[in-house]
């Protein structure tokens, strides 16, 4: 289990790929690779904020969920923070397992922990100025159906 | 007397003006350190007025406004998250 809270750039293919290798008895991987949006060409960039020590305690707990609740043989779980342009990866999640199903259900379930309940903040910066974006009901109540 | 480091993010930690503090309190709860703080300038008042609107964690765990202090060394508050 990696996970990685970092400002630096990742290339999702080569951690993809970098992930798979060495798994044994694994028959998927899931990935899903979380990008920022344009918004039609009105973002320029987002600024992500954490908090530095309860981000990684948040993830970590997450991660162990996940590895209670589904047969996962491996989960990466990789969040930037720190000024990222339009079109840059945010995060990403992989998750592995014998059998699709726990791959899927797994990484689903990071992805909407991820959003609710790890303390990162966005804050979108277009041509008109800078805004925080609020968080929508339809994430958090995305925790219920777990 | 209790001393806590008060840290502050997002939103909260631009009104308030810094990210985090050093606080003497005898507040019991949360509520109670948020009173105290809210009472102080209008700039807290301001980030204090909707509860409903923040969040709080005890030593880096999800909390409730009505939970004790008692043995607490860090409390933050934020807005919700928006991470993903």
């Amino acid at each position: 289990m990696r996970i990685s809270v970092q400002e630096a750039d990742f290339d999702a293919g080569a951690e993809a790929n970098a992930f798979t290798a060495g798994l044994t008895g694994v028959g998927a991987v899931v990935t899903f690779t979380g990008i920022v949006r344009d918004n039609g060409g009105t973002l320029a960039a987002m600024e992500i904020e954490h908090y530095p020590g309860m981000t990684e305690r948040a993830i970590g707990a997450m991660v162990d969920e996940a590895t209670q609740r589904w047969a996962l043989a491996d989960a990466l779980v990789i969040h930037r923070h720190g000024r990222l342009e339009a079109n840059a990866p945010i995060m990403m999640v992989a998750t592995a397992s014998a059998h699709r199903a726990d791959a899927f259900a797994a990484a689903e379930f990071l992805m909407d922990y991820l959003k609710s309940r790890a303390p990162f903040w966005k804050k979108e910066i277009g041509a008109d100025g800078a805004e925080w974006v609020a968080a929508k009901d339809e994430d958090e109540a995305a925790l219920g159906r777990w | 007397m209790q001393r806590i480091d008060v840290l502050y993010f997002a939103w909260v930690r631009e009104r308030i003006g810094l990210p985090r503090e050093r606080v003497e309190t005898d507040a019991a709860t949360v509520a109670g350190l948020v009173a105290e703080l809210a009472a102080r300038e209008e700039r807290y008042a301001l980030a204090f007025a909707d509860l409903a609107s923040l969040r709080v964690a005890l030593d880096q765990e999800l909390a409730d406004f009505d939970a004790p202090l008692e043995g607490v060394r860090e409390v933050a508050f934020f807005p919700p998250m928006t991470g993903g």
